[in-house]
């Protein structure tokens, strides 16, 4: 992974954290917005493959764990990141993944990440959630990331296959 | 089932293989980050700030950039002057709200213990204003928000932040230029409560839901007495202030059980705040705190 590589993902990253929080927000729906850090780990998965993309999904993870105003846990979003990185890069082929494929993926990265993200509560004993709402919140979110997907995956893909112009040596 | 992921396994394996002990250290770093910030003197506390000293003039700067796009239904809605008449009227209706509220509390307080002035007293605080800058998912499943009010304007951990309408929560945390909130509907959160009419102690706990079903849970301590419907629920307020002041009206009672087996009244409390439309709040601040901002006086004025 070289520096500049590593400083793209990692601003790309940030800037998705920030609309987060602040920007969406506003179109939210009971508090629930899509999660574009997610978006951003899956479209490194797609293109980079399960190693870079489990790499950023802890980088993403954690940053979503500090970054006000979290207040959960640290580490939860970073193990679910994680988890969602690698699952999704194991989807990658060597064509370039059609439409269906994306959203197949995002909605299933959608609906892991944050179901692990949930269950990582249960095992630390933090305010329990009703089991209706937590999928409520679930699917929801599943909702909103295949929404938004066609606005923030292709950019995303297309950053990350520009910074890796010789595919086999991935 | 199976076949697809055949069909997906199949051209990895002339690439290489993930690496299985990449997933692994990936992993053991999350769990070490995690039992870390389990410890009650998190060692992981000092990169939330710093994390948050970066990030929090981010959200800050983005909020500010996104506010007037935010703004600009409401500014088609009504020409300029209405608009400002519309909210001096909102502004009105929710001092005069806040002043009914807090009618029954603040009688009880004067025929029982308190002078006329240090019920002024009690009412008045010093207010810092600050606007709301993010909001924490609700994957998150917890209700924090950001305001862009730090250290620099004199906020510190555990101040009571309350907007219009009635109580917003408290501080966690504070950066230079931010602080973290989290929300009375917490599910985390308790509140010291009291019932206005009849000055029953009990506590409030969040449901962790915002929005319409954003509820609160009241606890009598005195299993004896019946909280009435429509009955305004203020803070109880601890010794010092710290972390929710006296007498800020929070919510309205909506509904009240009482089963047998349970020892303690429970009644529901719709609070006064909209927290799915949180803007403009108020940290409350000892008077006289420095701020890099004008605070808002007890009597109204600027400083």
């Amino acid at each position: 992974m070289n520096a500049v590589r590593a400083l793209v993902a990692a601003a790309a990253v940030c800037v998705a954290l920030v609309l987060q929080v602040t920007f969406f927000p506003h179109l939210a729906w009971d508090g629930i917005v899509p999660n574009v850090c997610l978006l951003v780990v899956v479209g490194a998965a797609l293109t980079r493959g399960p190693e870079f993309a489990a790499v950023l999904g802890f980088v993403a993870g954690l940053t979503l764990d500090l970054a006000p105003p979290a207040d959960h846990v640290a580490g939860r979003w970073a193990l679910a990141l994680v988890v969602v990185g690698y699952v999704a890069g194991r989807v990658r082929r060597d064509s370039q993944p059609g439409a269906g494929t994306v959203l197949a993926t995002v909605a299933a990265s959608s609906f892991i990440g944050t179901s692990v993200f949930a269950l990582s509560g249960l095992v630390l004993r933090e305010p329990a959630i009703g089991f209706g709402e937590l999928l409520e919140v679930v699917l929801l979110g599943v909702v909103w990331d295949v929404l938004l997907t066609p606005l923030v995956l292709p950019p995303v893909m297309a950053m990350f296959r520009r910074l890796e112009p010789d595919r086999s040596l991935a | 089932m199976s076949r697809r992921e055949r069909r997906w396994r199949g051209p990895l394996h002339d690439q290489q293989r993930p690496s299985r002990g990449l997933l692994v250290a990936l992993v053991l770093a999350c769990l070490t980050v995690m039992s870390l910030d389990s410890l009650s003197a998190s060692p992981i506390d000092p990169a939330r700030r710093a994390v948050g000293e970066v990030f929090g003039p981010a959200e800050v700067a983005s909020a500010g950039a996104v506010r007037p796009f935010t703004a600009v239904p409401r500014w088609f809605r009504s020409r300029d002057s209405m608009q400002q008449d519309l909210l001096d009227l909102q502004a009105e209706n929710s001092d005069l709200r806040s002043k009914v509220a807090t009618q029954d509390y603040d009688r009880n307080r004067l025929e029982e213990y308190d002078g006329l002035t240090a019920a002024a007293k009690s009412l008045g605080y010093s207010l810092v204003p600050a606007r709301v800058v993010g909001l924490g998912p609700s994957q998150s499943f917890s209700r924090t928000v950001t305001i862009d009010a730090g250290s620099d304007a004199g906020v510190h951990p555990d101040l009571t932040v309350v907007n219009n309408d009635g109580l917003v929560g408290r501080v966690l945390r504070v950066t230079r230029s931010t602080a973290t909130v989290l929300l009375i509907v917490d599910a985390d959160s308790v509140v010291g409560g009291r019932v206005g009419r009849s000055m029953e102690v009990g506590f409030l706990h969040g449901r962790g839901v915002l929005g319409h079903d954003g509820r609160l849970d009241l606890e009598l301590v005195d299993d004896t007495a019946v909280p009435a419907k429509h009955d305004t629920v203020v803070t109880w307020g601890s010794e010092g202030g710290g972390p929710y002041v006296a007498g800020v009206p929070v919510g309205r009672i909506t509904t009240v059980y009482s089963s047998l087996r349970e020892t303690a009244q429970r009644a529901v409390i719709d609070p006064y705040v909209d927290f799915g439309a949180l803007d403009l709040v108020g940290v409350v601040v000892p008077t006289g705190t420095s701020s890099d901002r004008s605070v808002i006086e007890p009597d109204g004025g600027l400083r």
